[in-house]
């Protein structure tokens, strides 16, 4: 399975990052632009017997590592590795045997 | 007393510790590789300055998670003293073993200046030889010293007295100018409610030879030396 992390700052949070990104859009004239947040994207392969398993040990894995609950929100999707209906081998190649 | 300073894959300011500890304190002083336990007869741990584990994903994020950590979360809660310098309070930040976060300069760029820091509290281990009020002048070497917490936190902050130093102009006041990073409120520096672990953006360690422009970063060892002196039953080490 694939997870697909979107993390970024809690508001009130500074991020003067999207700021120069704003900044730089009116420059180039993009005046409607209202507010720029830069946040982070992760992509994640995992091994999971469920989509519920994947889901808690993805949420695990924010609240420890990737996320930092004092400055930043987080949310996820999570999505079958191989959209249905593709067939071909895996490709890492076969699978070792356990 | 015996020191600590832990080495993590990354840190570089592990050495100006030492050096200032053991050249210029005539300290006793070890190293602490992140992947050892932590040597249960020391005094005072720091986590120095530099960019642990590359500053990947957020700064201190993966340090805190080194096997050592755990020796040192636990040698605090039984009242040990535990100082974090730059990456190191950083990593203290995200060990939850202080409140906070630091985050990226308000004006994207790394700074490396001497600043003026007030001494906001003295009744701490590791402000105790200064004067309330006194400035301190260090040198800040980071690009992510913002530092930032909600305004919950900012109160209990406050009311416990736990912001021992704040950024001022050489006046003493806490300007917007004086400010190096856009942290809150001008925190420089905070302590955890039981005041035995403290974390500074500032350098105390390159601020401890006349040589090097200022010997005031010496008011926080000597701190730290005077606790450790006065400590009758040292508890952390159980």
């Amino acid at each position: 399975m694939r997870a697909k992390i979107f993390i970024s700052f809690k508001e009130g949070v500074l991020d003067p990052q999207g700021k120069a990104v704003e900044r730089s859009l009116h420059t180039l004239g993009y005046r409607e632009v209202q507010d720029v947040r830069v946040g982070k994207y992760l992509e994640i392969e995992l091994e999971a017997a469920s989509r519920e398993t994947a889901q808690a040990r993805i949420r695990e894995m924010c609240d420890k590592l990737l996320a930092n609950p004092v400055i930043e929100d987080y949310r996820f999707e999570i999505e079958a590795e191989k959209p249905s209906g593709v067939s071909g081998q895996p490709k890492t190649g076969p699978k070792a045997e356990s | 007393m015996r020191w600590g300073v832990i080495v993590f894959p990354g840190s570089c300011d592990d050495h100006d510790v030492y050096d200032c500890l053991k050249l210029v304190l005539k300290q006793k002083v070890e190293f602490l590789w992140h992947k050892d336990t932590l040597n249960r007869n020391l005094d005072c741990v720091v986590l120095p300055g530099g960019f642990s584990y590359g500053d990947y994903l957020r700064c201190g994020a993966m340090g805190r998670f080194s096997p050592i950590m755990q020796g040192v979360v636990d040698f605090a809660k039984r009242g040990g003293l535990v100082l974090g310098i730059c990456n190191g309070f950083q990593t203290l930040c995200e060990a939850g073993l202080l409140p906070g976060a630091l985050v990226r300069n308000i004006s994207l760029q790394f700074v490396c200046r001497p600043v003026y820091l007030r001494v906001e509290e003295t009744d701490t281990p590791f402000t105790s030889a200064a004067k309330k009020g006194q400035l301190l002048r260090m040198p800040v070497k980071h690009g992510e010293g913002c530092y930032y917490a909600d305004e919950l936190t900012l109160e209990r902050l406050a009311k416990n007295r736990q912001i021992l130093l704040r950024y001022v102009d050489s006046k003493g006041h806490p300007t917007p100018a004086a400010n190096p990073n856009g942290s809150l409120d001008n925190i420089a520096g905070v302590c955890n409610e039981d005041r035995n672990v403290f974390g500074l953006m500032p350098h105390p360690e390159d601020a401890g030879e006349k040589i090097l422009g200022s010997e005031d970063g010496l008011k926080i060892f000597s701190s730290i030396i005077a606790a450790c002196g006065k400590q009758e039953s040292k508890a952390w080490r159980a």
